[in-house]
């Protein structure tokens, strides 16, 4: 048999090492305006579309979809190729992956400061660019496996089992995160409501970091890291085991996102149990990277490109020992809510994912245009001007972290709230705020300065488009033979076979079903929840477009410093007709879900326009756009009628009369306001905002004065 | 909360198609060798006839 010759493809590589690097400047430097704005809210250039709310969906989806995204496509096309000893499956495909992608991210990058948004974290995108996503991951997934199954190497690297996990998990995730019913173009509410379209997010959400930002940069380390010690894995079998361990637990852990919510406590705990059990292959993972590098400690010292995957490994296994100390409830108490979840994941991202990022495209970028890297102490720079950004971001949210969860729930010997104002505790870490954005700049700097050394490493070199190899073709396997084989141990061990998958379809039928036979519903329906009026849904809606659940949660725990603070805590029930939910994961205000009936209207209207006129030293921007524009009350009808497909019960034929009574509640509010001398329109924006705020919260406190 | 055995159910079917996957890597020999597969990515030789330009 002669050795087969063949090309890799290395332009779609620099391809995506391209987007990687203009993509991660631009998510990052979001990221750092959005910083700047939490303590400087005219940050936002007095401007809608550049506002926290709706551009910080815009900084996580670009760090996570374009950066990590294009970073992972450009690890999978360079390593799976050389593991399979094949060319990709088909060039076209790969271009068609490639641009399908950027035009994700364009219609992202569009769509996001416009307000077009599902409002489900690290899914904020519009059902026409969930499609398009859907297609191209598709067209990615053939591309791969068409390339696995014209492999010329037997054994499947285990790398390459990282990669395929990846595409199946997200896959699933993708598509059942994304069940939505389109009332416009650009608009769709969310088929599940409340606590089930919480649970749906979270099992998303956390998934996504499983499937997206670690099982394929596991994959990559695997390969990578390898290659550039130039020394096998420490253990390849522990390589395997950590695999097989990872992806069997980890997708079991989402709930841990929902702790003291209204969740079922059985869903919660089976949560926290498989969180605390990832600590030991996401450790065995971590550990069998840096062991890798046992006796080569000394090249660690010049090699910068090791250095940068020795503190991403680090990082790695601090942010895994981290989460699941985050699921335990008592750790969850405090750190849920507040900036310690930042902190928490920007060890991942900027460590993790940012640091193994960069050392592969130093590793690869010289690699691909056959020469050296222009300048290794301009690498060497970014080390360590990365490294101190991380410290810089890190240090300051963890602090600000423990501050603020502890402030929130001191009590004074009396037994009162000692913070009973919000605000306090807020001013209490702007300092941290003004050192992460510095932490921040560190880190956006090094990445500039990677640009540059790897734009005049491309520029001093010439791209090898396509790579020269030669490998044997696959033998194929006998058929008769391999037939035999298979025949032969079902005869050996015919019984055991049935026994065993007929206790995993057992297992899978008994996990499924009997909740369902012992639990009716865990939903108690409140008989006064009842669905929000014509005005209150629209008023939702610009809620859900202003980003609003970026700041301020709508989830009261059980605890006495929360039903102090907000009052009564959340139910179940009460959320029945969120379409979608809107719990929030993150305090930087406080929650809103008992504002109803906390202030007046010309309150509101006063702290929409300038925060700082009701509360000074408030870091919320103002929404004076609320006042100018005028409320779109065409959309009234199909929204009502969406409404009633999903099970709201709204009176038949309501979509007609929907906007007669959306106009008598505004006129309502616009006189009240009338009463305290603001003379505003009712068709504005401002009056939908006003009525739905209103509205949070009361149908309980009605329920309540009725017990009384 | 009846999402929830929706949700059950297609973590159960994932782990399901990576416990087949996992099968199907048993029998065909993909963890037969647990040690030359580290050595062998390290290997990556250009072909002769490149060498010799």
């Amino acid at each position: 048999m002669q050795p087969e010759k063949f090309y890799y493809d290395n332009k779609i590589v620099r391809n995506f090492g391209i987007a990687t690097v203009i993509w991660g400047i631009t998510g990052m430097l979001v990221g750092l305006i959005i910083a700047i704005q939490l303590y400087r809210p005219e940050m936002n250039m007095g401007n809608q579309y550049t506002t926290f709310g709706r551009i910080r969906p815009l900084h996580t989806n670009a760090v996570i979809f374009a950066f990590v995204g294009n970073a992972i496509f450009m690890g999978i096309y360079y390593s799976l190729q050389r593991l399979m000893k094949a060319r990709m499956f088909s060039d076209t495909l790969s271009k068609l992956h490639f641009w399908g992608w950027q035009l994700i991210i364009v219609s992202a990058v569009v769509t996001l400061p416009l307000g077009i948004t599902t409002s489900h974290e690290y899914a904020e995108l519009e059902w026409p660019i969930d499609i398009l996503i859907t297609i191209v991951w598709v067209i990615f997934g053939i591309n791969m496996f068409g390339t696995i199954i014209k492999r010329r190497e037997r054994h499947i690297y285990v790398a390459v089992w990282f990669y395929i996990a990846t595409f199946v998990t997200v896959a699933v995730l993708h598509i059942v995160n994304s069940i939505e019913l389109p009332i416009s173009f650009t608009k769709s509410y969310m088929v599940f409501a409340g606590v089930q379209d919480a649970l749906v997010q979270w099992w998303y959400g956390h998934n996504a970091v499983a499937f997206f930002l670690t099982t394929p940069y596991l994959g990559m380390m695997y390969y990578f890291l390898p290659k550039m010690a130039n020394r096998p894995i420490y253990s390849y079998k522990l390589s395997i085991l950590h695999f097989w361990a990872l992806i069997f637990i980890y997708i079991w852990a989402g709930p841990h996102h929902l702790l003291y919510s209204t969740l079922p406590g059985w869903a919660q705990s089976l949560g926290v149990v498989f969180s605390i059990m990832l600590i030991a292959p996401s450790w065995g993972g971590m550990i069998n990277g840096l062991l890798t590098l046992r006796g080569a400690w000394d090249k660690v010292r010049d090699d910068v490109t090791l250095k940068f995957m020795v503190v991403g490994l680090t990082a790695y296994g601090m942010a895994t020992f981290e989460g699941p100390m985050l699921s335990l409830k008592q750790v969850n108490a405090i750190g849920h809510f507040t900036d310690w979840i930042i902190a928490h994941v920007h060890v991942g991202a900027l460590g993790w994912n940012g640091f193994l990022t960069f050392a592969i495209l130093y590793w690869l970028i010289p690699r691909i245009y056959k020469t050296e890297l222009y300048s290794k102490k301009l690498a060497s720079f970014h080390f360590w001007i990365g490294t101190l950004g991380i410290l810089f971001y890190a240090i300051p949210m963890y602090w600000s972290g423990f501050t603020q969860g502890l402030m929130w729930k001191e009590f004074t010997p009396e037994g009162m709230l000692k913070y009973p104002n919000f605000l306090e505790t807020t001013m209490r870490i702007i300092p941290m705020y003004v050192m992460r954005s510095i932490g921040g700049t560190l880190y956006l700097t090094g990445v500039f300065v990677m640009a540059y050394n790897l734009y005049k490493t491309a520029v001093q070199g010439k791209l090898v488009a396509d790579e020269a190899a030669e490998a044997m073709p696959l033998e194929r396997l006998d058929q008769h033979a391999a037939g035999e084989r298979w025949h032969r141990r079902l005869e050996r061990k015919p019984i055991l076979f049935l026994v065993a998958s007929l206790i995993v379809i057992l297992i899978g039928t008994f996990v499924e079903l009997m909740p369902t036979l012992t639990i009716s519903s865990n939903v108690p329906t409140i008989a006064s929840v009842k669905p929000y009026s014509p005005l209150e849904l629209q008023g939702r809606d610009i809620y859900i477009r202003e980003g609003c659940v970026n700041c301020h949660s709508q989830q009261i725990r059980p605890f006495r410093s929360e039903t102090e603070r907000y009052g009564e805590y959340s139910k179940a029930g009460e959320f029945v007709y969120d379409h979608p939910f809107l719990w929030g994961s993150k305090r930087t205000g406080p929650d809103l879900q008992r504002e109803g009936g906390k202030y007046g209207n010309s309150w509101h209207y006063n702290h929409l326009m300038d925060p700082r006129l009701m509360s000074p030293g408030s870091i919320m921007p103002n929404y004076d756009w609320l006042i100018r524009q005028k409320l779109d009350t065409s959309t009234t009808g199909a929204k009502i009628r969406a409404m009633q497909k999903l099970g709201v019960p709204y009176p038949a034929g309501y979509d007609k009369k929907a906007n007669r009574d959306l106009d008598i509640q505004a006129k309502g509010i616009a006189d009240n306001l009338a009463m305290d001398h603001i003379k505003v329109k009712s068709n504005k924006e401002i009056i939908a905002v006003i009525a739905y705020l209103q509205r949070l919260g009361t149908d309980i406190k009605a329920n309540k004065t009725a017990n009384n | 909360m009846s999402i929830i055995y929706f949700l059950i159910g297609c973590s159960v079917l994932l782990a399901l198609i990576f416990l087949a996957a996992f099968f199907w890597a048993q029998r065909h020999g993909q963890h037969d060798d647990l040690y030359t597969p580290s050595v062998r990515i390290l290997l990556d030789e250009e072909p002769e006839s490149e060498q010799k330009k």
